[in-house]
Order: structure tokens, then sequence, then C-alpha cells
């Protein structure tokens, strides 16, 4: 009998993990990874030739991350390891990828989807000049180029990204100019009865805050209003709690709000998907093990944000469900969902809610997709124009959310303005549909058979 | 108006040349890039879009007449970062490694 | 259960239907229009965007010339939006010498109807359009079709109905439709009842259900025709291409992103989901640079497809029904209905009212599938 055939898209914890469990039983995974190397973002490995050691890139979870590394470098005789290769679309029980200019059909028996996540953003006044940038970014910058993106930073936004790589780039030695969260004290507090699930991760936020409130200015309850600048970010504007304005000098602003799972491929491979109000987001609807569709399978943070151990509990998961659906159980038990990591994310809820009401407060000449350049006013006046209400409709009318990204930096934020506009729930307005390609291909990859 | 929250200099800071500030892994092999015609240094290991903001404020141009682009989410998802090679090819500049010799062509 | 009568009622808010409904209000006959989604979300809407003359069955090309002159020249006044329609010619192209000789023989005939062409043959294509690589050997350039955005265009023919005082009804699935004495009574699934005295057949890709239901057989089947747009790139391809064969159409619109089809799709009419086929995008994709070279560098970043009724004689239905006084039909556009559908329309709505049109309209009758006795 020929082995079935199973594919993992991603290589973060949750695709390392569903692998290592694929390869215990006696399979040989393929696993699609468009990064040159395992380990996710969180665990993202510097090019060749960099010398930090773990300790300064991954921090406390230093040991973690060098595990994982060392765990997927032990796999890798055994699995069909494809770095530097784009999921582009799945289609009839095949992934078709994207490798260095050619294109590839991959069939499957079963698929573990592991994309992960990425920042969740509401745009601002000025947020297309260079020197915006989101949370994960800016610490995408700093771990895997040595980097700074700018010399003076502002850190804006919510969650708990927020405060780290603000306290990471202090430490790195780069001028914090100041730490302004949209969340306020009150909400902290209250969120931090259920982030006290883990105590470890708990502790750790509040001893990078404290650091950081007695070295720079640290304000909460803010509304950001602009990035200020002709070619480039010289500085923010933003208002307080109680009504005031104000304006930092600065030269890059990193910002996030949260992260949003990339949920595309999951989409094209038939999952169905409900809206979380408690995110403000719509999810994959995934069972306990995380299947999204016949043998289709959901694990990490592209499920639901639970973060990085979450993933990994995740991955083996889905692994487990993939080896029963093709009857090579081999009689272990489904590990339980990690209680308390729902619980630490209900804190974060609680404590980082996502701000959706910027999106409705934006003024009309404020660009909300970048790819097309399609400002606040233009969706606002196709809803008021025509009296569509779907937001699939309005992007059809205005353009919203069809460039490059395909509406993932700027689909949630789009919902809450037209949700507003028309006075209806975010949830009532729909999501944007996912299409092929997920990312986009070269036409010239494209060659007749 | 500069608020006294937020404690601004009192001198103006000078305007930088560059987006980005290298402050580590500075032992590694110099590579040589042309970006619109010009000469500029990069380190091998560095993406395009490192190399660009070393050495300047923009990775490419918005083409609606936007004013000028640098990436947002430096990780491969936003797509904001695709810049043109002097062949015509195009690279998403986060997730591209600079090389020696690569000719990037911004405006 | 609410009830409402009315002259006419159009099944279907696709381009033909909607522009039945906005011609008939405009000349103030009361008119329901049906739409199970959403108006324009089908086919209508979501299909290449061509709007030309060129290159189509001769039995369409007077049609097509009267659309140009009576709609897409009027279409702000018609429908309030100039649903960035653009003249630029249409260049349909030729790979072979006998695709050549096609060209010829279609710029002769269409010539006898009044449709000026050129052709150009060999260097001097490459001449006049740089960008076109060796491959096609031959064109025929209609210099004044062009393209437009049927995103914007279909929904505003339906606003346009609206406005007219049409009552367009989206959201409306007719799941009862019958003769009922001189008229027809038509109920849908959200309980609303009608009865019209005209009923309007302009349901896409299920037009053929709905004629089969009162006896008239159409040989129809369902497409998907797949579209691709590319990244904006400076603009240098103006004309719209066609080419002999169909594989491939392709259009570059002012902001700069080119938009280009071939291959189909899969569509599911008793779902109403349509699904890309990756197959279908590499193989137009590879055409498309094959014949503008410099294409190979711009990045693909959508697909999308709709669903289409398509004709065995690939040409639509439109005119009245041959079994019953009071049905007329305008569907199975075949996959290129955007620039001939508002016509239809309006020439459905000269039957209706005038019981005469001035177009010929002869070969698009319903009778032409009937079963021979």
């Amino acid at each position: 009998m020929t082995q079935p055939r199973v594919v993992i898209v991603g290589a973060g914890p949750a695709g390392i993990r569903a692998a290592e469990v694929l390869v215990h039983a006696g399979l040989g995974p393929v696993v699609i990874d468009e990064q040159p190397r395992a380990g996710g973002q969180i665990y993202r490995r510097p090019p060749p030739g960099f010398v930090r050691i773990p300790r300064a890139l991954y921090g406390f979870d230093a040991s973690r991350a060098q595990a994982l590394h060392a765990l997927f470098d032990g796999l890798l005789p055994r699995i069909d390891h494809r770095p530097d290769t784009l999921a582009w679309n799945v289609w009839a029980g095949a992934v078709h990828t994207l490798h260095d200019g050619t294109l590839r059909r991959q069939p499957f028996d079963a698929l573990i989807l592991a994309p992960g996540a990425m920042d969740l953003v509401v745009p601002f006044a000025g947020w297309t000049l260079p020197g915006v940038y989101t949370l994960g970014g800016a610490q995408v910058a700093l771990k895997a180029q040595g980097c700074a993106v700018g010399r003076r930073v502002a850190f804006l936004g919510t969650g708990p990204l927020l405060t780290l790589v603000a306290h990471q780039y202090r430490k790195a030695g780069v001028e914090v100019v100041g730490l302004f969260e949209t969340s306020d004290a009150r909400r902290l507090r209250r969120g931090a009865w259920s982030l006290a699930a883990d105590p470890v991760r708990l502790g750790r936020g509040i001893a990078y805050r404290a650091r950081l409130a007695g070295r720079v200015p640290v304000r909460h309850g803010i509304t950001p209003l602009a990035a200020l600048g002709r070619d480039a970010v010289e500085g923010l504007r933003w208002r307080d709690s109680a009504g005031a304005e104000h304006e930092v000098a600065c030269d890059a602003i990193a910002f996030g709000y949260g992260l949003k799972p990339e949920t595309q491929l999951a989409e094209l491979a038939g999952a169905r998907f409900a809206f979380e109000p408690a995110d403000g987001l719509w999810l994959p609807v995934a069972d306990a093990a995380g299947r999204v569709a016949p043998r289709v399978y959901l694990a990490g943070d592209g499920a639901g944000i639970l973060g990085a151990r979450a993933a990994e509990h995740a991955g083996r998961r889905a692994a487990l469900a993939t080896l029963a659906d093709l009857g090579l159980d081999d009689g272990a038990a489904v590990p339980p969902s990690p209680a308390a990591a729902r619980r630490f994310r209900d804190g974060l809820r609680t404590a980082f809610p996502f701000p959706g009401h910027l999106a409705a407060g934006l003024a009309d000449d404020v660009i909300l997709c970048r790819c097309e350049a399609v400002t606040v006013g233009a969706l606002r006046a196709a809803a008021r124009e025509t009296g569509a209400r779907e937001i699939n409709r309005v992007k059809a009318l205005c353009r919203v959310g069809m460039g490059r990204c395909q509406g993932r930096v700027c689909g949630v934020a789009a919902a809450y303005v037209l949700a507003a506009a028309c006075a209806m729930p975010v949830g009532a307005v729909g999501r944007l549909r996912a299409q092929a390609p997920v990312k986009p291909i070269p036409i010239g990859a494209c060659r007749a058979p | 108006m500069l608020s006294s929250a937020s404690r601004p200099a009192t001198t103006t800071p000078k305007v930088p040349v560059s987006q980005f500030l290298r402050i580590a892994e500075h032992a590694r092999p110099s590579i040589r890039l042309i970006v619109d015609g010009q000469a500029v240094t990069a380190l091998a290991g560095d993406t395009v879009l490192t190399a660009l903001l070393l050495a300047g404020r923009r990775v490419r141009a918005g083409e609606f007449g936007d004013g000028p682009r640098a990436g947002l989410c430096l990780m491969g998802a936003c797509q904001d970062c695709w810049v043109a090679l002097a062949d015509g090819r195009r690279v998403r500049a986060c997730t591209t490694p600079a090389e020696d010799g690569m000719e990037l062509v911004t405006r | 259960m609410s009830a409402l009568a009315t002259e006419v009622c159009v099944i279907g808010g696709g381009l033909a239907g909607a522009s039945t409904a906005l011609h008939l209000a405009r000349r103030s006959v009361p008119v329901v229009l049906l739409e199970k989604g959403l108006a324009g979300a089908q086919a209508s809407g979501v299909n290449f965007g061509g709007v030309r003359q060129n290159g189509r069955h001769l039995a369409e090309v007077p049609l097509a010339m009267r659309s140009r002159r009576e709609i897409w020249d009027n279409l702000p006044a018609l429908i309030g939006v100039d649903g960035e329609f653009t003249v630029t010619g249409h260049l349909r192209l030729a790979r072979t010498e006998a695709d050549a000789r096609v060209l010829e023989t279609f710029s002769a005939e269409a010539a006898k109807l009044g449709l000026a062409t050129d052709m150009v043959r060999g260097q001097a294509l490459r001449e006049r359009w740089p960008w076109l690589s060796g491959v096609p050997v031959a064109g025929c350039f209609c210099p004044n079709d062009g393209h437009a955005n049927p995103r914007l265009v279909a929904p505003a023919f339906a606003r346009a109905a609206r406005a007219a005082c049409a009552e367009v009804r989206e959201g409306e699935e007719a799941s009862a439709i019958e003769r009922d004495g001189a008229g027809f009574r038509v109920a849908t699934r959200s309980g609303l009842e009608l009865k019209a005295r005209v009923l309007v057949n302009a349901a896409g890709a299920w037009g053929a259900g709905l004629a089969a239901r009162f006896g008239e057989p159409v040989t129809m089947h369902t497409i998907a025709p797949q579209m691709i747009v590319t990244e904006p790139a400076p603009h240098r391809v103006a004309p719209v291409l066609g080419i002999v064969g169909g594989a491939i159409y392709l259009r570059q619109i002012a902001r700069g992103n080119v938009i280009f089809g071939g291959g189909d799709g899969i569509a599911d009419t008793a779902t109403t989901r349509h699904h890309v086929v990756p197959d279908a995008t590499i193989d137009a994709a590879a055409v498309a640079h094959e014949l503008i070279p410099h294409l190979r560098h711009l990045m693909i970043i959508r697909v999308w497809t709709g669903i289409e009724g398509e004709t065995d004689d690939l040409i639509p239905v439109i005119g009245a029904s041959r079994t019953t006084p009071g049905l007329f039909h305008a569907f199975g556009f075949s996959g290129h209905g955007f620039q001939l559908g508002p016509m239809a329309g309006k020439i459905l709505a000269e039957l209706i009212l005038d019981g005469a049109t001035p177009s010929p309209i002869a070969p698009f009758a319903i009778g032409r599938f009937a079963p021979r006795s």
C-alpha cells in the first residue's frame, strides 16, 4: 500500500509539531513553507551569517525556539521540506505552489494548514508613509535583520506585542518616544484576572511595561490621529483620553491591534466561516481537532489566536486527527485543548479590545485600502449612493480589498467602516471572500503544458 | 504644535537619510547594489527592503499618485513592498535576499 | 402573504433584465423585476468588460452596432454613470494563415453591414502595436469598440430601472411561475405573489430552465468564463485584444491593471456556486505572455468567474415565446452579452409595447431549438 500523502502548509510551531507526529507514525509529510528556514514568525531564524545568540533573539523563549528548530532539523531526512515556497491555491485535492518561478501541483490525501497570523490593523491618516510599520514588522526587522525600523520610534496600538516590541527596541538601544495604548487602565486591570491563567506571561508583560513606564511616556486610552510628514514619517499626532491633541516627533511608527489569522487557504480548501463577536473577526469553523473540511485541518494561529504554545498543541492535535481519519490511528489520545490558553486569550480580549470604532471615526480622505489607494470616503460613497450593504458588493463598486493583498490588511477595517456607514452590526456586512491566488504569482511562471 | 506631554527634543533632530538603522549583525560580507542608478552598499543576508531602507526612505512609488511606499508588515503578508528590478522582474522586497550586483528601480 | 399586480414581471436582474425594466419604466409601464441574488451579481457584473462589435457572429453585428450607438454612447444619460466606458478599439488577432482568413471574411462581411474594420498584416502589426510578439500573423481592428467596468455597469442598470420607478426586488427567487388566465402568476420563496400580464425571461444561465416550463426547449449549458487581473503597471496596451478561437481576451484599464479572460471555471446553477480552476488560469496566462512578452513580469493578483449560459449555436435567445402569448425571452448570451445585453432589453421593451423592433432578431428566435416535426 502506498503511503497517504499528507501536506502541511506552514513551518511554525503548529506545522513543526504536526510534522513530528506524522513522522513518528511512519509518514513522510510534505512541508511547504514560504520562509527559507522553519520556525514561523515567532521563532523565525535569521539568515546564514547572523551571529546573535538565541537568547538575544527570542528572549525567555530561547530554549523553546531552539528545541523546535532542532526538532525540525531532526525531521528533515524523513520529510519533504519545501522552503521558499508559496501555496497560492487549494483546489481539487491539491495544493498549488510557486517556488523559484515554477508552478507545481502537489496532490494530498490530507492537508494540514498552519499558515499563522499577521497584525490586525486599523488605518489612520498618513499610514502609507514610509516609516509606518506593523508591530510584527518592527519585530521582524530587529530579529531577522538586526535593524530598527527608525531611530526614534513611537509604539501605537494595543495587545501584548505593543509592550513586548517596545521593550525589545528600548533594550536594543533604540529611542522609544512613547507607548501609545488605545486600551485603558480599567480594561487592563479587568483583563489581568484572566491573563493570570498564564502567570509567567502576565508577569513578563507587567515587568516590561513597568520598565518602559519608568523611562518613556506611556499613555492609555489614546486615539491615533495621524502619521505626520510629507515623504516619510516625521511625527505622530494623537488625542489623549481627555480630548487634548498632542504631537510627538519620531521617524517611525510601529502599530497594531492584535493578530489576525491567515484564513485564505482554509477558505479555498472549503472551510466555512462564522463571526466571532469577541474578536470582531470572521474565523473558520473548526472542530476540536481542527477539522474544517473533509481531510483538511487547521492548526495554530491560523485557526484563531492562542499563541505559540497552543499552536504546538493544535499542530499535534491536527496531526492525530489526520492519522485517525486516514485509518492510521495508533490509539494515542487527542490531548485536550488547553483551557488555560483559552482563558488567557479571553484575558487578552478584555485587556486589549480591538478598537474597531476607530475605523468608523476615520475622515473621508484617509486611505483605507493601501493596495488600490481607496479612501474611507470612497467606500462610504459607494454604500450611500448604491445602497450596497454587503462588503463584497461594496468591494465590486469601489475596489476596496481588490489589490495585491486581497483585503488581508484593510478587510477588517473596511467592514467596520461599512457597518458604521449603514448603522449595522459589523457581523452583518459579511466578510471579503478569498480568491486565488492568495498572494501574487507572476504571469511568466505560467507556461503552457 | 508639540505638547509638553510628548517631551520634544529641544533641538530639531536632523532629517534622517535612511529609514532603518542597523543596530546588530555588522560582521557580514559587503555586497553592492544599484538603486535608481546609484551604487549602494549592503551586507550579505540583508533583504532587498533592508538594503533599500538603509540607503533611503522609500521602496517604491504608489501607483495612484499616493506618494512613496516603504512596506508595512515586513513578513510577506501585506504585499506593499513589490519593487522592480532593472530587467523588469518584480520582487517582494521584504522576503527577497539582496544579491551582489542587483539593480533596483524605486521610482 | 403579499400579492402584487403589475403589467410586466421580469425574471433576472442582469443586464438584459434590468435594461428591459429600465426601458419599460421609462415608458411608464408598471414593471416588477425579481432577482434571486443581487442585481448584476452573475455574468453581467463579473464578465470581461469588452464592448465590442468586432469578431461577432454576423447575426449579432447589427444589434451590436445599434447597441454601440443607442446604449454605449448614451450610458451616463441612461444609467447615471459612465461605467468607465473607454473607446480604445478592439484588435482581433490570428495566429495562423487559416485564422487570418477568418478575420478577412469577417471584415468583408461586416463591411456589408456597415461596420468598418482594418485588416493589418505581418510587420505592420508590430509597427502599430510594438508590444505584440511575433506570434500573431494578422489582426482585424475595429476602432470604435472599447471596454467598460461590468462591476459598475451591471448594478447601475438595476439602479436606473429603480430610479425610473420599476420595482426592483433583490433576494427574491421565483419558486412558481405559471400561466394564469391571460397573464402569469409568480410566487417567490419569500412568499411574495405577483400577477403580471407579461413575463420576461432574462434569467441568464437559468433561462433555459424557465423556457422549458413553457414547452420551449433550448440547448444550453452552464459555463463559468474565468477572468484574471494583474497588479497595476504602466499603461501600454491600448486596444482590447481578442484572438480567433477565443483562447484569450485582454484589456488594460486606465489604472494600469491588465484584465484577461480565457478558459472555464466550474459553475453549478443549482447552488449558484462557482469556482476558478487553476489550470485554466495558467493556460490563459501562458497565452497572455506569448502574445505580449512584457506581461511576463506582471503579477496575477486575483482570479474570478461567474455563471453564464452558453447555447449550442453560441448566440442568444431574444424575442417572443412561440408557445405562450405574453412571454418574452432574452438569455443565453454565451459569454459575450455585456455589450449586447442592454440592447436586448431595449428590444424586448419595443416588442412588448410596440409589437415590433427595428432590429433584425429572426436569428435569435427561440423556435430554432424546437424539435423538427
